[in-house]
């Protein structure tokens, strides 16, 4: 299938950047998006021109690198998937596709597609983690945990941090991740010590960083590749004033 | 704790909060104000209707609750436009193309523009009616042997004017489209959010706060105007 991309190209962070179209005449239905782009970046280097930017790494959609906000969506057209395992069954012969990386103040642009996330590490440095105690590793499931919560919290653990959520958001809000990581600890009894410092910590870090603020849009829910649910928004909202009004 | 408060409403959070909280007292507002205003359609020649707005504006509490009122409304605006401009910042460019249409609903997304539209209609209507009972050379029409304020007819001439009635036909769109999305987010930035209980809220916020109450009171400048024909 004959595909034509408009691809967003930008040298680093400073300099501003803009769209170049390339043409690939010979697009297999079955190449995934990431493998498209492998193809043309081979080109371009036997051309001698400089290859296109993107972030990947596992392609099983398990990592949470790649990110490319595909015809106006964040990782395409499909709900539920990653840019990796998104195929070129789902386009048509003939079509123009739009690529462009994560747009947000968040996330300053590296280079082409290549965004740089580690403000999420930053939010999750500031209170998404446990203490525990050294010495001796304590026997697995010594504390009962109801499956239900169990369940829970593995939805909320189920992130990987890709960002689509911000991409998606009309606001660039991180709350879905952000609510994501709280609720994973806030949902078990490991992570009841540092509930109200954790929830406090992160949203102040979530801040800074400069993300928006959530209309309750619901748009990060439906493009997020683990399906995250708003739940752990109105958990984290809850949470957060609660720790307000006993701390 | 005063600092503790202080820096629970500056967070992104907390100011959600704000928004939620006044928007939600603004919502239980327009239950009241319509209840009222149905008067209007009582075919008396105004007499319920003008005892019911000297009561408004003479009532101990029904002062109270209206100063509460206003001071929610400034606190909706003035909150509302600091959001708005705080989320343009947080993404300086936008994308060339950009399709939402599959993951929210056109109301979400365009809060602030349907906020926008109520708060010229709310400077129109505020002068139109506030004003001129409050500080106005109001007619005056006699009940029971006591005079009265006749703010029926002044109202009654108000939605008697074809563009006066259309403009708040499309206000009252906005309101709806307004409060399909605004009511049930006010109950899930407030954390409020159930499996059982969320659903009903929804189905709430659409069918009485964007479809119920916009009708009815649109309903009441286009009888006037139809009326007048």
């Amino acid at each position: 299938m004959k595909i034509t991309l408009k691809v967003w190209r930008q040298k680093n962070g400073k300099t501003p950047g803009n769209f170049n179209t390339y043409t690939l005449p010979d697009v297999s239905e079955d190449m995934s998006f990431l493998e498209m782009f492998d193809v043309l970046n081979d080109e371009l280097i036997r051309k001698g021109e400089d290859s296109i930017a993107f972030d990947h790494d596992c392609r099983e959609g398990i990592c949470g690198m790649c990110s490319m906000y595909i015809n106006g969506r964040a990782h395409g057209p499909l709900t539920g998937t990653t840019t990796c395992q998104l195929h070129m069954r789902h386009f048509k012969d003939g079509d123009t596709i739009v690529v462009e990386p994560w747009r947000a103040s968040a996330f300053p642009i590296i280079k082409d597609l290549m965004v740089d996330r580690s403000a999420f590490d930053r939010v999750i440095q500031a209170g998404g983690f446990i203490s525990v105690n050294t010495g001796n590793a304590v026997d697995a499931n010594s504390i009962p945990i109801p499956k239900e919560d169990a369940d829970k919290a593995f939805d909320a653990a189920a992130c990987i941090g890709c960002g689509a959520c911000v991409a998606t958001c009309k606001n660039a809000s991180a709350m879905l991740f952000v609510s994501a990581k709280v609720s994973q600890l806030a949902l078990l009894p490991q992570g009841q010590p540092e509930r109200n410092m954790r929830v406090k910590k992160m949203v102040e870090a979530m801040d800074e960083e400069g993300f928006g603020n959530c209309t309750n849009t619901g748009a990060c829910e439906v493009e997020c590749p683990k399906g995250i649910s708003l739940d752990h928004i109105a958990r984290m909202n809850r949470d957060y004033l609660v720790s307000n009004i006993v701390d | 704790m005063a600092t503790a408060a202080t820096g629970l409403f500056r967070s992104s959070i907390g100011r959600k909060y704000l928004m939620a909280l006044s928007g939600l007292f603004l919502c239980t507002f327009l239950v009241v104000h319509l209840l009222g205003n149905l008067q209007l359609f009582q075919n008396d020649g105004g007499v319920a209707f003008n005892l019911y707005s000297a009561f408004m504006a003479n009532n101990p509490l029904i002062k109270t609750i209206a100063y509460v009122n206003y001071a929610f409304i400034l606190l909706h605006i003035i909150d509302g436009f600091y959001l708005a401009a705080q989320n343009r910042k947080a993404r300086p460019q936008g994308y060339a193309k950009v399709d939402q249409s599959k993951s929210s609903s056109w109301s979400s997304r365009n809060m602030a523009l349907l906020g926008t539209i109520i708060l010229v209609f709310l400077i129109v209507h505020m002068k139109s009616f506030w004003f001129e009972m409050k500080f106005g050379n109001m007619p005056v029409t006699t009940i029971e042997g006591e005079s009265y304020k006749d703010m029926y007819s002044v109202v009654v001439e108000a939605f008697s004017q074809p563009w006066y009635a259309a403009l708040y036909v499309v206000s009252m769109f906005a309101i709806g489209f307004h409060l399909y999305h605004g009511f049930a987010s006010g109950f899930q930035s407030l954390g409020i959010r159930h499996h059982r209980y969320t659903p009903a809220i929804q189905n709430l916020g659409t069918f009485l706060f964007a479809i119920l109450i916009p009708a009815l009171f649109a309903a009441m400048p286009v009888y006037f105007c139809l009326k007048n024909l």
